[in-house]
């Protein structure tokens, strides 16, 4: 017990002194995780709305198979990852093998179907309740979507901060393609576990409270802007 | 509008879904003015009808015919729905959705809205969301967001169902300037007092099928059909 609240203690000091180290791998974190939202987002956002809005023959299936990919157990995207870059896989060559851009992968594969399943759900929603209205004023297929996405805009800023809450929690996956090497591809969960192990408790509680504190946040976001939404202060 | 409104036929026009017919076959020539009132009971078709006649909803069989190119005369067009379809976003952005569309420049939109929110008598309500209106001011709002492309074509389905009186009042009074102002207007209701304050002429509807069609006061006055007489008796027909 003793050990646990001396952990405690050290682990506010980290944080309140700016500790170099948990600094960096803070950084590191938002910096991989930040870029994985804008790719997956630029991927999943107009995906999803595509998906809502236009019929076609293996609509149903595509939409399955997103819903199953949703599903994917990130050690297993990381294992299959992992495949892909090593030096005898088929992007081998390309050496990003333990470097964050191989974590920034991961974690694309592992959010984007999760933004696309929530913007295409909101999405549906939203063009069947303006449907009508939009065939009537004769609206270009361009005009429909920016309308969807203009007033759909904080659904999908929901599904994106949903998409970033997974990727920064995330542990599996950029485990075994970063390597958690220090200085370079360690980031606050490997750092946490890696810690943990250690038994330097400081440092993997320091790093707790920040990923708590970004975890809150995110939710604390996505609360505001639901809230938002219902009142329709806007 | 210097134009006058086009007439629209329908010939052999029917409506299935899943398998069911649910309007015609019907053959109906709608002139090119007036204050067309579709007329039927609960389920008669007449939602059906204007959707079909408007281009929203196809035809499993027949043709709908302008008496101009297809594309100009759905231009012309504005459309209510029985309810009002709102964005979410404010009264404001609402009124100029419709001339955004347009590419219309920001000053002529804005002197529109404000004429127009004048009008619908919402120009204290123009920044608050519309979603969250009230009945009577979102069919208002609905009504003057079709009215601000000045249409040469109206249709409205049902505006006044679920209203108050005075609302009711209201929106009949902006029909009636509208009608004044040139616009033709098409619209259902299963309400009477309504259909005789307003119609020029009658399109009664029962189960999908034409069964009158006629100049307003003869139709009230001597209805030709055993089921629009009943109808105006105030008999339930179905
Ligand atoms: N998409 C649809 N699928 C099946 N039945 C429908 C559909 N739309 C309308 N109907 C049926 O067609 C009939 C006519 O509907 P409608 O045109 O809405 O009548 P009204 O507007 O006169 O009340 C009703 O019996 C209705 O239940
Ligand atoms: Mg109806």
């Amino acid at each position: 017990m003793n050990e646990i609240w001396a952990g405690i203690q050290a682990a506010f000091r980290l944080i309140f002194s700016l500790d170099a180290d948990l600094v960096e791998i803070t950084l590191r974190s938002l910096q991989v995780s930040l870029t994985a939202l804008v790719v997956a987002s630029v991927i999943a956002l107009p995906f999803g709305t595509w998906l809502a809005i236009r019929r076609f023959r293996y609509r149903r299936a595509t939409i399955a198979t997103l819903n199953a990919l949703m599903g994917l157990p990130p050690v297993v995207v990381g294992l299959i990852v992992y495949l892909l870059l090593s030096r005898s896989g088929p992007f081998g060559v390309m050496g990003l093998l333990f470097t964050p851009t191989a974590m920034i992968i991961a974690q694309v594969i592992i959010i984007t179907p999760l933004i696309a399943s929530i913007t295409h759900q909101a999405m549906r929603e939203l063009w069947a309740e303006y449907h009508d209205l939009l065939i009537s004023l004769n609206t270009t297929k361009r005009q429909r979507i920016a309308t969807l996405i203009w007033d759909g805009r904080r659904t999908l800023l929901t599904a994106a901060l949903a998409g970033f809450g997974r990727a920064i929690g995330e542990v599996g996956a950029i485990m075994i393609v970063g390597g958690n090497i220090d200085h370079a591809t360690r980031v606050l969960t490997t750092a946490i576990a890696l810690e943990t192990g250690k038994g330097d408790f400081a440092l993997a509680l320091g790093l707790g409270f920040v990923l708590i504190a970004l975890a809150l946040l995110v939710n604390f976001a996505i609360h505001a802007l639901s809230r938002t939404e219902r009142e329709g202060t806007w | 509008m210097v134009e006058a409104p086009p007439s629209v036929s329908l010939s052999g026009a029917l409506v299935k879904r899943r398998g069911k017919t649910i309007l015609g076959p019907l053959d109906l020539t709608l002139a090119a003015s007036g204050f067309t009132i579709v007329l039927g009971p609960n389920g008669a078709g007449k939602t059906t009808l204007l959707k079909v006649l408007h281009g929203v909803d196809r035809l499993s069989e027949g043709a709908v015919t302008w008496s101009v190119p297809d594309a100009q005369a759905r231009e012309s067009q504005a459309y209510v729905f029985q309810s009002p379809i709102m964005l979410r976003r404010s009264v404001r952005q609402n009124l100029a959705y419709p001339l955004q569309l347009l590419g219309e420049d920001k000053a002529s939109i804005a002197a529109k809205v404000a004429d127009w929110a004048q009008r619908i008598g919402l120009e204290d309500a123009l920044d608050r969301p519309a979603p969250r209106l009230s009945g009577g001011e979102r069919q208002k709002l609905a009504l003057g967001r079709a009215l601000i492309r000045n249409p040469q074509v109206l249709f409205l389905d049902e505006p006044c169902a679920n209203l108050d009186g005075r609302s009711t009042r209201e929106i009949e009074a902006l029909l009636k300037a509208a009608q004044q102002a040139g616009t033709r207007i098409i619209m259902t209701t299963h309400d009477l007092g309504q259909a005789r304050r307003l119609a020029t002429d009658l399109v009664f509807l029962l189960r999908g099928a034409l069964h009158e069609q006629g100049r307003a006061p003869a139709f009230f006055t001597a209805p030709r059909t055993a089921e629009a007489k009943a109808f105006l008796e105030g008999d339930i027909v179905e």
